[in-house]
């Protein structure tokens, strides 16, 4: 047996509950709840989760699941690259400048407002079926929310620190490195959160509207022949992908910027 | 409108303002500063003393280059290293001390930034985050960021400002060493008479809004020599010739 010091979140108190057995036991509630359902229902139109992981594991190792996951995880990272860049670089500039924000807010609200069936369709009838059309179309439904956010963070800049930075002559470079992104942190960490689900939905209906494989693609397929099991499996299989992401990329990235928080006097 | 000319770090610096005006939210101009002029000593303390409101800030924002809408002149080169104490410590609070100070002296050593730290008492302090600070140590450090860059020029902006009075006068004395160690030209702003009486080579007193110089006092005793008894002494016998600037402190 081995006597260890109390772990220093116990000490701190903090983070007591942010172990992951909670998080473990919250996924295993939900899908015991699935597995009583299942069995009650007894329907071919509402399969159990060992069906459905059964089928995961199958299309896995002897199907197409995952070069279809990772063809639409592509798509989603390429929009998602450049709905950021855009909506970043717009959203700040329109914060910073009252007259850009002023010119610009028309468009903004009309693209915040014009559904994402219009603009993927739009897109594919004007510059065809291809990835470039598909991967613009969800960028494009994805830049305004980005805008909408960088731009109350270029709003919320402390202007003192603003002072400060050039009091001591900062260079540009230097100022944008230590004094405006560290204060947008957050709101980068709100848009990309919202960003990456809403767009890997958009993403399902883009791949379903016009192209021949991914995930949306799947699911149309087996849509059309009633098979509930793959569409399941197919969703169970990204949310999977999704949730990895953001609990071994977004959260310990997260983690690591704001760690000059939470550490009182 | 107005003109900031190239002038040698070693010249004096001068400061010349006719007209700044602030223009409030719903348009109404507020006059802050009429017909201004003032000298400022190379590697001496000018203390700037004024009732609360009247303007010294934004006098020191002027001479800081922060705010270019004015009519006069300020001869402060634009190539001059500026220190600048604000009344909060404004330290960019995802960067710890160390950071926080090497940001504006890019080409200082390791050994001169941990001299320094201790100059201040803040050498144990370096590794940490700004909000792990007290008030008193977080200005002890925004203190010797001021001093990091070698300025030219050093703008302090009631920077004892809501501390206690223990704190604050461990810190004046603290500034009296670090800034005679290396003479530094100094501005200082602030409403404390005896915080001006101690600190100043060369005390301004200025006059409510809009703000002007009503009289120029220089304090011949150095710095070292001024203790309570000293302070008290120069107090009264300007309390007596300044009524108008002395009697509510």
């Amino acid at each position: 047996m081995s006597v260890s010091a109390a772990p220093p979140d116990i000490l701190t108190g903090v983070r007591s509950y942010r172990g992951p057995i909670v998080s473990v036991l919250s996924v295993a509630g939900f899908l015991l709840v699935w597995f009583i359902a299942a069995e009650i229902a007894q329907s071919r139109l509402l399969p159990g989760p060992v069906e459905v992981l059964r089928y995961v594991f199958d299309e896995a190792l002897h199907g197409d699941l995952l070069a279809e996951l990772g063809i639409t995880l592509w798509r989603v990272t390429a929009s998602f690259v450049v709905a950021m860049a855009i909506g970043s670089v717009v959203g700040l500039a329109m914060g910073e400048s009252p007259a850009l924000n002023r010119a610009l807010d028309p468009w903004l609200i009309v693209l915040l407002n014009l559904p994402a069936l219009v603009i993927i369709i739009l897109a594919y009838v004007w510059f065809g079926l291809n990835e470039a059309a598909a991967i613009g179309a969800v960028a494009l439904n994805k830049i305004p929310n980005a805008i909408v956010t960088m731009r109350e963070g270029a709003r919320a800049l402390d202007p003192g620190l603003d002072e400060m930075a050039r009091a001591y002559r900062l260079s540009p470079w230097s100022k944008l490195r230590n004094v405006t992104l560290p204060q947008l942190q957050p709101y980068f960490a709100v848009a990309s959160r919202s960003g990456i689900s809403l767009i890997w939905k958009i993403v399902l209906v883009v791949e379903l509207l016009g192209r021949s494989n991914g995930v949306g693609f799947e699911l149309h397929l087996n849509f059309q022949l009633f098979n509930v099991t793959a569409i399941l499996g197919y969703t169970v299989a990204f949310v999977t992908v999704m949730l990895a992401i953001e609990y071994l990329l977004v959260q310990p990235l997260e983690r690591r910027t704001t760690r000059w928080r939470n550490k009182p006097v | 409108m107005n003109d900031v000319r190239p002038a040698g770090a070693t010249s004096q610096f001068e400061i010349r303002i006719e007209e700044k005006t602030h223009i409030g939210a719903d348009g109404t101009r507020i006059p802050a500063i009429r017909d201004l002029v003032l000298e400022v000593r190379p590697q001496s303390m000018t203390v700037l003393m004024g009732p609360s409101g009247c303007g010294k800030t934004t006098l020191l924002r002027i001479v800081a280059g922060l705010d270019a809408r004015f009519v006069g002149e300020v001869h402060v080169p634009e190539t001059a290293r500026i220190g600048i104490m604000f009344q909060e410590p404004r330290l960019l609070p995802w960067r710890t001390v160390k950071q926080n100070i090497e940001l504006v002296a890019e080409t200082m050593s390791n050994a001169e930034l941990e001299h320094l730290a201790s100059a201040v008492g803040i050498a144990d302090m370096l590794p940490r985050y700004p909000q792990e600070l007290s008030l008193g140590l977080a200005r002890r450090a925004a203190l010797a960021r001021a001093f990091a860059p070698h300025p030219d020029l050093l703008l302090l902006d009631e920077p004892f400002v809501s501390l206690d009075e223990r704190t604050a006068d461990r810190l004046r004395r603290l500034l009296l060493e670090v800034w005679s160690a290396r003479p530094t030209t100094a501005i200082l702003v602030t409403h404390n008479p005896r915080e001006a009486i101690l600190l100043a080579d060369q005390l301004v007193l200025l006059a409510p809004r809009p703000t002007h110089v009503v009289a120029v006092v220089p304090i011949a005793i150095p710095q070292g020599e001024r203790d309570a008894t000293v302070v008290e002494e120069i107090y009264a016998d300007l309390l007596k010739r300044y009524p108008a600037n002395f009697a509510t402190g």
